[in-house]
């Protein structure tokens, strides 16, 4: 299906305005001196969940933050909802509808749960209300008034995901949002994203735990030294087993 | 009359009240530079000139321009802020990302400058700035007699700091500057304009000080020098309520002053030391200050 809706946005163009979310073409981002990441071409399509793997320092999260500018130079394209953004101010960005969920999770300190919560301005129209959030988080409601890092490592993650949820943004970057969580905490996470993809949001995910991403992808980008190396869809996935096993080392 | 810890109450409460005084204009200044600070990470030198500058223009406008001080007490520090900006537009945007130091050392040149050409057509010796009708006169307490206009300085510094430390703490835009100043990139990936939060911010921290010179204009003279006689005991509270806290710049600030009063009348000799004295004890037993979070 997904091989469908892909060849469809390829075949005309009108199609492709109404399906294509993100796209990258030749995109290099560099801090300071170093050339981190070497030409990326990559293409999510709307509720698609696509993740990003491989090793640390294969330049997936700085994927994400050239995305939103948060690295101190890109060139090439991207283009998120047909608008081009490289060029685009930081804070524009936001307003296109994208989410952004760091990999330090990015608390604020001097914030409590609930102000953490709204922070992120509205971006699109249709996010979750604050009560969706606290049903679908009800340790958040119950902690509401508590600093936002007074949370444990698993609640913080599910307020760094919730804080975006609340703005509408239907493209979501998440960076390693199981990293340090206890299972029991991962597989909820799991849950959720699934049904975030219901709700026929994007989500463009970096993880290292590929058996936490594999069942809910449909594609992945394999990454190695700031590069993409392979496009493997998720039907793929047995027979590129042994290329995945010298990638990542899983 | 009966003595108080063997002083007449007259002079313990008369020094306590410009104790009190002062401790308002160190609030006010001291939260002005906590402010820009915490979100520009630049030490604004030139605060104690902007400061001038607001008595400055209060004292123009009224001369020249028949501007009495209730207006000033608004325009200055909007003046003064529009000065402001436009130094941050033009010059410190430059220099966020580059040491402390160079913000430091621009901020101290430009001080410098407008200092001494304010000297040079003003000179050092202060120009009188009376205080305006409603505020004349005072009232005696029993205890000690209240000159009406230094109460007002005393309820005026109050309201503006408590006003200020509630919008920082209990609003959405004082959530902003709460990220902005943890986080500014992750807040600018959320959809806000940092860029725009700091120009404003530092306008605010900017007017504060002006707005401080305005409310001295009448009691001290108005002169060049005012700032930077003040600002060097302003960094000692900033240092003491701990670098960018809010509540702390405000209650040190205050506390500061009584403290200063209090020395006066117990041991003036020590007067104007024991601020600095208070500073090294607070950095020996808490490196953070008083307010700052231990990082």
């Amino acid at each position: 299906m997904n091989a469908e809706v892909k060849m469809a946005s390829e075949s005309t163009n009108e199609h492709k305005k109404g399906t294509e979310q993100l796209r990258i073409a030749d995109l290099h981002a560099f801090y300071g001196e170093s050339h981190i990441l070497h030409g990326i071409d990559m293409k999510v399509n709307r509720g698609e969940l696509v993740t990003l793997l491989g090793r640390n320092g294969s330049g997936r999260s700085t994927t994400l933050k050239s995305i939103m500018n948060m690295v101190g130079k890109r060139t090439g394209s991207i283009m998120i909802n047909g608008n081009e953004t490289v060029g685009m101010p930081a804070h524009q960005i936001a307003h296109l509808g994208v989410g952004f969920c760091p990999e330090e999770r990015g608390i604020f300190s001097s914030l409590n749960v609930e102000e953490n919560l709204m922070l992120p301005p509205t971006v699109r129209s249709g996010g979750m209300s604050l009560d969706e959030i606290y049903e679908m988080f009800p340790n958040l409601y119950e902690r509401r008034m508590s600093q936002g890092t007074r949370l444990s490592g698993g609640e913080q993650q599910m307020l760094a995901m919730a804080r975006i949820l609340r703005t509408g943004a239907n493209l979501l970057l998440l960076d390693e949002i199981t990293e340090g969580l206890a299972p029991v905490i991962v597989q909820t996470l799991g849950e959720v994203l699934l049904k975030l993809k219901d709700k026929g949001l994007t989500i463009v995910l970096v993880e290292q735990n590929f058996r936490f991403a594999a069942p809910l992808a449909d594609r992945h980008y394999l990454m190695e030294h700031g590069s993409i190396v392979e496009e493997i869809a998720s039907h793929e996935l047995e027979e590129k087993m042994d290329l995945l096993n010298t990638y990542l080392g899983v | 009359m009966a003595e108080l810890l063997g002083f007449p109450p007259q002079v313990l409460f008369g020094q306590l009240l410009i104790g009190l005084i002062n401790g308002s204009f160190y609030a006010l200044l001291s939260l002005g530079l906590a402010i820009i600070f915490g979100l520009l990470n630049i030490i604004n030198f030139a605060h104690g000139a902007q400061y001038m500058l607001g008595a400055f223009v209060a004292w123009l406008g009224l001369n020249f321009l028949g501007v009495n001080y209730w207006v000033s007490l608004l325009l200055a520090p909007l003046v003064v802020a529009a000065i402001g900006i436009a130094l941050e537009k033009t010059m410190l945007r430059r220099l966020y990302k580059e040491d402390h130091l160079y913000g430091l050392l621009l901020t101290f040149g430009l001080a410098l400058i407008i200092e001494g050409s304010f000297i040079h057509f003003f000179g050092v010796s202060g120009q009188p700035y009376s205080v305006p009708q409603a505020l004349t006169g005072g009232n005696n307490l029993g205890f000690m007699f209240l000159p009406t206009y230094r109460a007002w300085i005393i309820v005026a510094s109050l309201i503006i700091c408590f006003g200020t430390w509630y919008m920082i703490e209990r609003t959405k835009l004082g959530s902003y500057l709460r990220a902005g100043t943890e986080n500014p990139q992750l807040l600018q990936a959320f959809g806000i304009n940092v860029p725009l939060l700091i120009t404003l911010t530092y306008g605010y921290g900017v007017a504060l000080a002006a707005f401080a010179g305005v409310l001295a204009a009448p009691i001290y003279s108005v002169s060049p020098v005012m700032g930077s006689n003040l600002l060097i005991v302003v960094f000692a509270v900033v240092v003491i309520g701990g670098m960018g806290s809010i509540m702390g710049a405000i209650v040190t600030g205050l506390l500061m002053g009584l403290i200063e009063g209090l020395t006066k009348v117990f041991y003036p000799e020590a007067s104007t030391t024991v601020i600095f004295l208070v500073m090294i004890i607070v950095l020996l037993v808490r490196p953070a200050g008083l307010f700052g979070k231990e990082a």
